[in-house]
């Protein structure tokens, strides 16, 4: 690949950094990201991995935009009410950076589609907003053996971890125990400060970005967590679990459709 | 004894069990938490037998399903 005059000063603060350089550059450009969720967390990495370059991002999400998603979900504008969050997000992205291909899905990920839509992409980002898509997500990149960044935000608080399947430790090797459904909380109910999408949402995308210019220490065997209130950062080190159903060297989790009922009866009961 | 919580020193009477730690330590959703002990995600069932003696490190990992 060639980088263009256009591209050579599109991406000059990019190219200019030892880390990155032309050749960095032409990895995110060949780079494809497949970011899971239109939402908080995926409005702000599916803008900035536009504007970085990434070559091929794929966008899945089954939801309109509405009004009360304008708080946080900064890839929708006011007139996008209504619209399928993809194509809103997409006109955005193609918008930024004509260089994009943007792929959408406006389709909800499920068992039966979310292995082979990961085994097209190099890196996955979980944006989504309950639990049982975050649990099917871990379970499909492993299957997958695909690289991901898991992230959550709830009221004043956030957190992420990268998982490299096989590796790290991953989602259920930290979380074992799907919560009761009566134990959760309705995020509706709960609330979730705007800005923390921003936040969590940008950090998932610096994990894609490093992870195409294989640069850097990916967030692996670490949950980073952050409150908005003390404004503190901890990064708490954790490591996989022999007793992971799904990953572990004695596995109860041997494919897709065995999701547990208890996780898929959470499905929606914990949208925000 | 003394443990360190999230990070943080903690002093208190013990030895005593996690399920304890999570009353004393005033966790309001216990159920929305999962306990890293000594560097070991422990089951559920484990809260109520689990020792925690002086000089240990507990995380406790809050489930956070939110993102859109
Ligand atoms: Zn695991």
């Amino acid at each position: 690949m060639n980088l263009t005059d256009e591209q050579l000063e599109r991406y000059s603060r990019h190219i200019i950094l030892e880390q990155v350089g032309a050749t960095g550059q032409e990895k995110l450009l060949s780079g494809k990201v497949l970011i899971i969720g239109a939402g908080g967390l995926g409005a702000p990495a599916g803008l900035y991995l536009a504007a970085a370059g990434v070559g091929t991002i794929g966008v899945i999400d089954s939801d309109s935009v509405e009004l009360s998603n304008l708080q946080r979900q900064v890839i929708h504008h006011t007139p996008d009410v209504g619209t399928p969050k993809v194509e809103s997000a997409a006109a955005k992205m193609r918008a930024i950076n004509p260089d994009v291909t943007v792929r959408t899905y406006f389709d909800r990920a499920g068992p039966d589609n979310l292995v082979s839509l990961m085994s097209e992409y190099d890196f996955v980002i979980d944006g989504t907003d309950n639990f049982s898509s975050k649990y099917l997500i871990n379970d499909a990149a492993w299957f997958a053996r695909k690289f991901f960044s898991h992230a959550g935000i709830l009221r004043f608080s956030g957190q992420l971890i990268t998982v490299h399947p096989g590796q790290s430790a991953c989602y259920r090797c930290l979380f074992p125990d799907p919560p009761e459904p009566g134990a959760v909380p309705s995020c509706s109910q709960a609330g979730v400060l705007g800005v923390l999408g921003g936040v969590i949402g940008t950090l998932q995308a610096t994990e894609a970005i490093k992870y195409l210019l294989g640069e850097g220490e990916l967030l692996t065997d670490a949950l980073l967590t952050y409150d908005a209130s003390s404004m503190e950062f901890r990064k708490v080190t954790v490591r996989r679990n022999p007793r992971c159903r799904l990953c572990g060297p004695s596995p109860t989790i041997t494919s897709l459709e065995q999701q547990d009922q208890a996780v898929c009866d959470l499905s929606g009961s914990c949208k925000c | 004894m003394e443990i360190t919580v999230n990070g943080d020193a903690v002093t208190l009477d013990g030895p005593l069990t996690i399920a304890r730690l999570l009353v004393e330590q005033k966790v309001k959703m216990p159920d929305m938490v999962s306990v890293e002990h000594n560097g070991k995600i422990l089951d559920r069932a484990e809260f109520e037998t689990q020792q925690v003696q002086s000089g240990d490190t507990v995380e406790f990992l809050y489930f956070m399903g939110g993102g859109a």
